[in-house]
């Protein structure tokens, strides 16, 4: 998991007039895209040293050599590299992905169908990471050395030491299969499939927004167990990072001098401390998000949830390189589009950074 | 700011989502299969080699010749009612059942059975040498095989082959009958429907296909109008759950109707189950071990047939294989016509140790063991090694995707190779052109369909015996060649062939009527009822 | 005890005699600090069982746990048997003690190999900035990118199976946040005044960068590493899982609990047990790393 540090570009001077800010987004666009090329670039190279071979991905390993020439050929796998990846930067900038070996649809098909499954997954984790792993930390610094933070910060430590995939068999197991509780693998019982268009992808929102309630209810079962596996991690992280920050913050002159003046310990704790906190935490917060998108092929697999790291590993076992190239430049993009984001919101929060 | 209040309310609400009542069992109308369903590449019978796929349109379309649920051994016309065999045995004119629609609502017309045929040729895809192997090429094809008249398709082979072979060989996914009037308005620069036909379907058989969404599900819907009858249920679903251990769950919770993935040891466990029975299915999928005969210990002949004492076959076939694998020792599977059921092989390391001796490498050598990585292979993998040390030969195993351990295998770059194999269709010539007829060893020949060549065997005795069996025209005799050919290769040649499968599918008790036959493809859901 | 008591005295006193003593006064007052931390020790005590077990697993099992031994398959936990056998009748005890070695190997190859380069990159891009910043950040950045696990198994699967390319593979995925944290580090102390004073005398950029500013980023990335075993452990049997780690028959604990999952059901000690005995390491690693860090770290506040 990347922890952000402070990226401490110096600069010299006040602020500028507007043209520097031109220059600085254009600078950033230049990184953005040079990011973008290295991905595709190392991706690239990854496809052309896979020993899978992507033409017995679709003949077959019994199919005679001819046919296998063939699509050898259709593939355009006999050009020289270079040219091959020229082409898909060329195509890439028309906004076409390829087409998928593995699925026959276009790769932007496969994503708009991957992608939404992965979000909701991720961004219920998050929230769950949050909403719990926040109080959970803030507590643990207030009460520093004591039982509850020592309770935890073991609790937070099992939490972030457990392997994601046995502890998702495991509550299947219990709470699915022996219990009854939540529904098991998969997005949808098999009777509610295909009733709800897919209009955003998160079956969540499209259940929503027709009113079809019986279905958002059976979605939202199937969400439990897996956002709650992956949630837990998050939380764990998320308590620990938030416990670190706040006794940075805690030990501080002028929290001593707000108690001194007499404010509440709960002001002290909310209206202090933690407002300075805000700021890393968001950082903290935009990179678990980030790095929950990259889909966690592991949880996907016992849940059985069609999600973007299923895709991108099953075609990279396929060796079909148009749909790994295609999720990983989505999740790249996501991922920097958020690194960038967290880094504007640090430098714009944090005068000592300027 | 946030307050340990609307934490609690938020978990709460949670909690209450999660717990109301809000799972359906699956619909009485419905047939639920769980299955790894990640092989599925394309719908399109011309190209369709895949498991998975082979049986899904094997429920979609109607194929000129067809071996039916009601008696798997027979093989009788499909959308053929009749059939003449010319004198010379290269020609077979096929009457076409009358009153036959497609999907569309298009009448089955000889032209739509000729067609078929002669896309599947120009398309040339790997299914393709099924039909190609009697001299059929895009130029001559529309000749060979023609519609005579509205009733009536002609089928002419210009090389020596049994007429049998060429029945069985119509029983294939590729003579499934497409809808040419339909297929060919989705078509596209002259692809002949080829992109179209990827994820639709265009068929006459007993259901049609509603949706596939790659590694999620495939639903097919009942054809109401098909000639045997309207099926049993009106909708099949495929749903992918590519764990084991989630399909036992989900079958035992009632959430589907049938897993066709689970562990012999799985099957153990839910076998005290009284909701759920378990079926077992004799499949035509042959575990074998292969050595590359390019290796200059491998070649000798040896050295292989020590190999062949150096496996215990019951040990593993009695604990982790019960259930889902036999002792199977020849390359044709048991159970079929023409089969050898003889297994003279077991575990004896003396015997191995004095060949190893007298090939001249009583002091053991060092080997590598290629194999998939799923289940069973890896623990085959691990008993063979450990087997194979008793002989004095070390063996490492490197586990590998099919995607990458095939190129390997096609190039002539393993040691040992533990795999399996299962028929393309049903005749004995499938397999025996595979395992014994390697007609050119050179590696510029590039053979890599035929097993024999990607072990760098070549055989005289054995080649000839597979080209006059192929050609035989009394059954009789045929059959008779065919185990002769077997027993040839239990004693020469790079395979130790040990297992064969047995499907064990587990359903819920009040499911009826599924039927799975031997071949991959003969797998038949009309007669399912709940 | 009185060799002990000056011994004792020496460490304490609180005017060093010489640097080497000033070092090994800090390392004992850190290990004072250390030890009176529950927690922490806690953690030292496992991540010291686990290597104790790898050292002396010859001697504390009956075999190797490599033979098969197949009428004894899934034995429960008992008697013999104390973890109950696997799916070939192999002793699991046994399997995870030796696999105990394999995780060591694991971790410490990660770390010899993602410590120095994290470092050398990240001091050099922040002390000398500029260009050189920006290029090796850009490098850097492009790997914290990219889908972690998909790196691993793309290379892994690049270069075949196996556990020497699968640690190769987590390294490679494992060191941008090093040279992040090492440059942080260096940026802060380039402006700082020894630096300033080494540089007027004359050091060499060289100099400078090795004697001076690397001792002092290496406390942070240590304890960055401690904490990130866990995740090291996780990723191995990640992808192990997938079938690219260690093969078999090498009792490597995430391929354990990969090739074990299908017994969850009945025989919940096959996979249960490798998946515990991760947790723990994991744990262990954890909680050192967390006390080192109250301990190195200034700004913790202990």
């Amino acid at each position: 998991m990347a922890e952000s540090t402070a990226t401490g570009r110096q600069t010299t001077g006040s602020a500028r007039a507007p043209s520097s800010f031109v220059v600085s987004l254009l600078g950033v666009a230049a990184s953005l895209a040079l990011t973008f090329i290295g991905l595709t670039a190392i991706t690239f190279a990854i496809g052309r040293v896979m020993p899978a071979d992507p033409v017995l991905a679709i003949v077959g390993d019994r199919a005679p050599q001819d046919v296998y020439d063939q699509v050898y050929q259709q593939l355009g796998l006999d050009k020289p590299i270079y040219v091959q990846y020229l082409r898909y930067l060329g195509q890439l900038s028309k906004g076409d992905l390829g087409v998928s070996i593995m699925t026959a649809r276009p790769v932007m098909d496969d994503i708009l169908r991957f992608f939404p499954a992965t979000l909701e997954l991720a961004t219920i984790a998050t929230l769950l990471g949050v909403l719990v792993g926040i109080p959970m930390g803030v507590f643990a610094a207030v009460n520093q050395g004591r039982w509850p933070d020592h309770v935890v910060r073991i609790v937070g430590l099992i939490g972030y030491s457990v392997p994601v995939f046995w502890l998702g068999m495991v509550a299947l197991l219990i709470f699915y299969a022996k219990l009854g509780w939540v529904a098991g693998p998969g997005r949808l019982d098999v009777y509610y499939d295909g009733i709800v268009d897919p209009v955003s992808g998160v079956l969540l929102i499209d259940a929503a927004m027709v009113g079809e309630w019986d279905i958002f209810k059976n979605a939202a079962s199937h969400l439990v167990l897996p956002a709650s596996i992956l949630g837990t991690f998050t939380l764990a992280y998320i308590a620990r990072m938030t416990r670190s920050f706040m006794l940075d913050q805690l030990n501080q002159e002028y929290i001593l001098t707000a108690r001194v003046k007499g404010a509440s310990e709960h002001a002290v704790i909310w209206r202090h401390a933690f407002r300075n906190v805000l700021v890393q935490l968001i950082t903290i917060i935009g990179l678990t998000y980030a790095s929950l998108l990259e889909g966690s092929v592991l949880t996907e697999t016992v849940f059985a949830w069609p999600g973007i790291g299923q895709y991108i590993t099953n075609s990279l076992f396929n060796n079909d390189m148009n749909a790994v190239l295609g999720g990983t430049i989505v999740v790249g993009v996501c991922f920097v589009g958020i690194n960038m984001l967290s880094d504007l919101l640090y430098r714009l929060a944090d005068p000592r950074v300027r | 700011m946030i307050r340990l209040k609307h934490l609690f309310m938020v978990i709460a609400a949670a909690v209450f989502l999660a717990a109301s009542p809000v799972r359906a069992a699956t619909p009485g109308d419905t047939f639920v299969i769980a299955k790894d369903i990640a092989d599925i590449i394309t719908m399109d019978p011309a190209e369709v080699f895949e498991l998975t796929t082979g049986e899904i349109i094997a429920n979609i379309y109607d194929r000129i010749m067809m071996f039916e649920p009601e008696d798997l051994k027979t093989l009788v016309g499909g959308v053929a009612e009749s059939w003449e065999i010319s004198a010379d045995g290269k020609t077979i004119t096929f009457a076409i059942r009358p009153g036959l629609k497609f999907h569309s609502g298009n009448p089955v017309r000889a032209e739509d059975v000729a067609w078929s045929l002669q896309r599947v040729v120009k398309l040339n895809k790997t299914p393709a040498f099924i039909v190609t192997q009697f001299g059929w090429d895009a130029d001559n094809v529309d000749e060979l095989v023609k519609a005579t008249d509205d009733g009536h398709v002609q089928v002419t082979i210009t090389e020596e082959f049994s007429p049998g072979l060429v029945l069985n060989a119509m029983s294939a996914g590729v003579a499934s009958v497409v809808d040419k009037v339909l297929v060919m308005q989705h078509e596209k620069d002259g692809d002949l429907g080829y992109d179209w036909l990827k994820s639709n379907s265009a068929g006459s058989g007993a259901f049609s296909l509603k949706t596939w969404k790659a590694n999620e599900i495939v639903t097919l819907e009942a054809n109401a109008g098909y000639r045997h009858g309207a099926p049993g249920m009106n909708r099949v679903i495929l749903r992918h759950v590519s764990e084991p251990s989630a399909q036992r769950l989900l079958l035992e919770k009632n959430d589907i109707d049938m897993a066709r993935n689970l562990t012999p040891d799985q099957i153990k466990g839910i076998m005290g189950n009284a909701e759920i029975v378990v079926d077992g299915y004799p499949k035509g999928t042959v575990v074998y071990m292969a050595a590359n005969g390019s290796h200059p210990i491998l070649g000798k002949p040896e050295v292989v047939q020590a190999l062949r004492h150096l496996v215990d076959y019951k040990g593993m076939a009695d604990s982790f294989l019960a259930g889902q694998f036999v002792v199977h020792q020849a390359f044709w599977p048991g159970g079929l016509w023409a089969a050898l059921e003889e297994t003279p092989y077991s575990l004896e390391v003396d015997k191995a140790k004095s060949l190893l001796e007298s090939a001249g490498h009583g002091d053991g050598f060092k080997v590598t063991i290629h194999t998939l990585t799923n289940s069973p292979f890896p623990e085959i993998a691990q008993s063979v090694q450990a087997t194979l040390a008793q002989g004095g030969i070390s063996a490492d195993i490197v586990t590998l995707e099919g995607k990458t351990l095939w190129p390997k295998y096609r190039a002539r770059e393993h040691d040992i190779i533990l795999a399996r194999w299962s028929p393309d269709y049903v005749d004995p010539h499938s397999n025996a052109d595979a395992f014994a007829h390697n007609p050119d060893n050179r590696l510029e020949a590039k053979l890599t369909g035929v097993l024999a060549w990607r072990n760098a065997w070549a055989d005289p005795a054995s080649n000839e015996l597979a080209v006059t069996a192929r050609n035989e025209l009394d059954l009789g005799m045929r059959e008779k060649q065919y185990v002769e050919l077997q027993k040839m290769l239990q004693t020469t040649g790079p395979y130790v062939i040990m297992f064969q499968q047995n499907e064990q599918v587990a359903r819920r008790k009040n499911v009826a009527g599924f039927v799975s036959g031997s071949n991959f493809d003969l797998v038949f859901y009309r007669n399912v009822t709940k | 005890m009185a060799a002990t008591g000056t011994l004792r005295a020496w460490l304490l006193a609180e005017a060093p005699g010489s640097s080497s003593q000033a070092r090994l006064q800090r390392m004992y007052l850190g290990w004072l600090s250390l030890s009176r931390n529950p927690i922490a020790m806690i953690g030292l005590i496992i991540v010291a069982g686990l290597v104790v077990a790898a050292a002396i697993a010859p001697w504390i099992t009956a075999s190797e746990g490599l033979q098969p031994d197949l009428p004894n398959r899934l034995r429960a936990p008992g008697g013999k048997h104390w973890f109950g056998t696997d799916e070939l009748g192999r002793d699991i005890y046994d399997r995870i003690i030796w696999g105990s070695r394999i995780t060591l190997y694991i971790v410490g190859l990660v770390s010899v190999i993602v410590v120095p380069i994290g470092l050398v990159i990240g001091i050099i891009s922040g002390y000398i900035g500029g260009i050189v910043d920006s290029f090796l950040m850009r490098f850097t950045d492009i790997f914290l990118a990219f889908p972690r696990l998909i790196l691993a198994m793309a290379f892994v699967a690049a270069l075949g199976p196996g556990l020497e390319n699968a640690v190769l593979a987590i390294a490679l995925t494992t060191w941008s946040p090093y040279a992040r944290i090492a440059r942080a580090e260096a940026l802060t102390l380039r402006n700082s005044e020894f630096i300033l004073a080494a540089q007027v005398q004359g050091v060499s950029t060289a100099g400078i960068l090795l004697r001076h500013v690397a001792p002092l980023c290496t406390s942070s990335v240590i304890v960055r590493l401690t904490l990130d075993m866990a995740g090291i452990i996780l990723t191995a049997a990640g992808l192990g899982f997938l079938g690219l780690g260690a093969q078999p028959p090498t009792p490597e604990w995430g391929a354990m609990i990969s090739l074990g999952r299908q017994y969850l059901i009945d025989q919940w000690w096959v996979p249960t047990v490798p998946g515990l005995a991760i947790l723990v390491v994991s744990l262990g690693f954890n909680l050192l790393g967390d006390g080192l860090r109250d301990v190195l770290d200034p700004k913790s506040g202990n």
